[in-house]
């Protein structure tokens, strides 16, 4: 298990974390979802033990990051960021040296390279000078050294990052089958990607974490377990739109606007229910014509932009 | 001990995948050479003593040329993120690193072997005991030179940066023993005891002086203690 407990990091007067805590257990992939700049690359890297926090703590199980940084970073395998490489060795010889490193023997080596190859799709460039390989591949070899030691703890920081449509799908597959046997935790500032992905989702903003939990639960305690409909019909009574809440009493009509043909209705319900079919009873009831009738539930670029404050997404 | 040969085979490598250590060596041994050669024949003497004092001012440029991208490259890459998350610690890093450019300052000395062969095959009565502790001393002031350079590399990301305060380091050491007749008794001692040439120079002579052994020791290690706190403060910047 990893507990961080009120972390926080200062670069002079910027307070890039401001006294965050969470905890992540095994078998689990959570995902760090933050606009640029809003904490999560820094998280990541105190947890590395890359750099150290101005206050607070990241625990192992019962060691401490600060105190025990290299025996932990034995069970951490960590993609950074822009992914960084020595872009003028081969491969092969890359996951070597990292290996030796890692205190992988010869033997072992060659059973460790296979395996990564052919999880991270690398056959092709194993013996290609990094500097030679497209984007994907770099991001993919990044990957494979991340994984080469068969870590308890992976800490993927943006891991799509210049993938096509088909990697991303191979790599999101790879990460959730890791995440069966490992903690994963996985930053982006790609909503659709952390959705696909993950178990749990963290959302960070200017520093703080503003919401943790499945995206299920974010979209319930968001919406507070409330959706809308929007209904348009012609040939109804204003009376009637206002008696409808007598007869379906879970709905909530929230608006109502006449258009020059039809009138426009806004309901909420109980996100939990579903009242189309007592709706459209009551509109042929009146003898309403429906014209549209549409739910629409949040989703999680909406909670997003309502929690970061953001209008558009970085 | 495993780590700091992972670092260091690495760098060692990674200096011969580029041009760099080639044009290094070619360099080296043309400039070496031919400093040597010019004076060597009118001199006449037995004695390798015109190469022991050329190739000190050689290193001045070289030897930041060799280290300047050391840690300020990785700095510059990011790839310092990746070997700082690695099981090894900072102060193995630096070691690996520095033992990489100490190993291809030897190897470049090794080229100027050739200026020994044709002095043993036409000189006489020469003091091979000289000859040694000659190489020794040029080994130790590579030494001194690159613990220096991996300072002036951990200082910036900048290479460029880095190798000018690495020639600058290096050349204060340089010429302390130039400036010793304008300095006042009470601190000429100390100048003359921190003179990298002093100590070579008793070295050349044929003599291993625990106290030439001590000095170029402490300067390495004073050096290579600060590299190894400069990398370290990435963790509190």
């Amino acid at each position: 298990m990893i507990k961080v407990e009120n972390l926080s990091k200062h670069y002079g007067s910027v307070k890039a974390v401001k006294s965050i805590s969470f905890e992540l257990n095994d078998g689990q992939v959570v995902g760090f979802l933050g606009a640029n700049g809003a904490g999560k690359s820094t998280t990541l890297k105190i947890m590395t033990g890359y750099i150290s926090p101005s206050s607070g703590n990241v625990f192992y199980g019962e060691k401490n990051i600060q105190d025990n940084t290299s025996e932990i970073q034995k069970d951490i395998g960590y993609l950074p960021e822009l992914n960084p490489l020595y872009s003028e060795m081969i491969v092969h010889d890359y996951l070597k040296f990292i290996s030796e490193v890692r205190g992988i023997s010869e033997n072992d080596f060659k059973n460790a390279f296979q395996k990564v190859v052919e999880e991270c799709s690398l056959n092709a460039v194993a013996h290609r000078t990094i500097a030679n390989c497209s984007k994907g591949y770099k991001q993919r070899i990044g990957l494979a050294a991340a994984l080469i030691h068969n870590p308890k703890i992976l800490i993927l920081d943006e891991p799509v990052t210049g993938l096509d449509p088909n990697q991303i799908v191979e790599i999101r597959e790879l990460i959730k089958k890791l995440g069966k046997e490992k903690i994963v935790l996985m930053s982006s500032h790609i909503l659709q990607e952390i959705q696909a992905t993950v178990d749990r989702i963290i959302i960070i903003n200017e520093g703080s974490i503003v919401a943790d939990g499945s995206s299920e639960e974010l979209l319930n305690d968001s919406a507070k377990g409330k959706a809308d409909l929007k209904l348009e019909v012609s040939n109804a009574d204003e009376n009637d739109i206002r008696d409808m809440k007598a007869t379906i009493p879970s709905i909530d009509i929230k608006n109502i606007s006449k258009e020059d043909s039809f009138t426009r209705i806004n309901i909420e319900f109980p996100s939990n229910g579903d009242p189309r079919e007592d709706i459209f009873k009551y509109a042929v009831d009146k003898n309403w014509v429906i014209l549209e009738m549409v739910t629409s539930k949040q989703n999680l670029e909406d909670i997003f932009r309502k929690l970061t404050g953001n209008n558009k997404l970085s | 001990m495993k780590n700091t040969l992972s670092i260091f085979k690495r760098e060692l490598k990674s200096f011969f995948d580029s041009p760099m250590a080639y044009v290094f060596l070619i360099v080296f041994a043309l400039l070496n050479g031919w400093f040597f050669t010019t004076t060597f024949f009118l001199y006449g003497q037995s004695d390798l003593r015109t190469l022991f004092n050329i190739v000190p001012l050689v290193y001045l440029f070289f030897i930041p040329g060799i280290t300047m991208g050391l840690i300020s490259r990785e700095k510059g890459l990011g790839t310092i993120e990746i070997i700082s998350t690695l099981p090894i610690e900072d102060r193995d890093i630096v070691i690996g690193k520095y033992l990489s450019a100490v190993a291809l300052i030897t190897i470049a000395l090794f080229s100027t072997s050739l200026h020994f062969i044709t002095l043993a095959t036409f000189g006489n009565s020469i003091d091979y005991g000289a000859v040694f502790t000659g190489y020794l001393g040029l080994i130790l002031v590579g030494s001194v030179y690159a613990s220096i350079g991996m300072f002036s590399s951990a200082v910036t990301d900048n290479q460029v940066i880095s190798f000018i305060i690495g020639i600058a380091i290096i050349f204060v050491f340089w010429l302390f023993d130039k400036v010793l007749i304008f300095m006042p008794d009470f601190i000429a001692g100390i100048i003359q005891y921190l003179s990298v040439e002093y100590h070579l120079s008793n070295i050349s002579r044929g003599v291993i002086d625990t106290r030439n052994i001590i000095y170029f020791g402490s300067i390495i290690g004073f050096f290579l203690f600060l590299t190894t706190r400069l990398v370290e403060s990435r963790r509190w910047s």
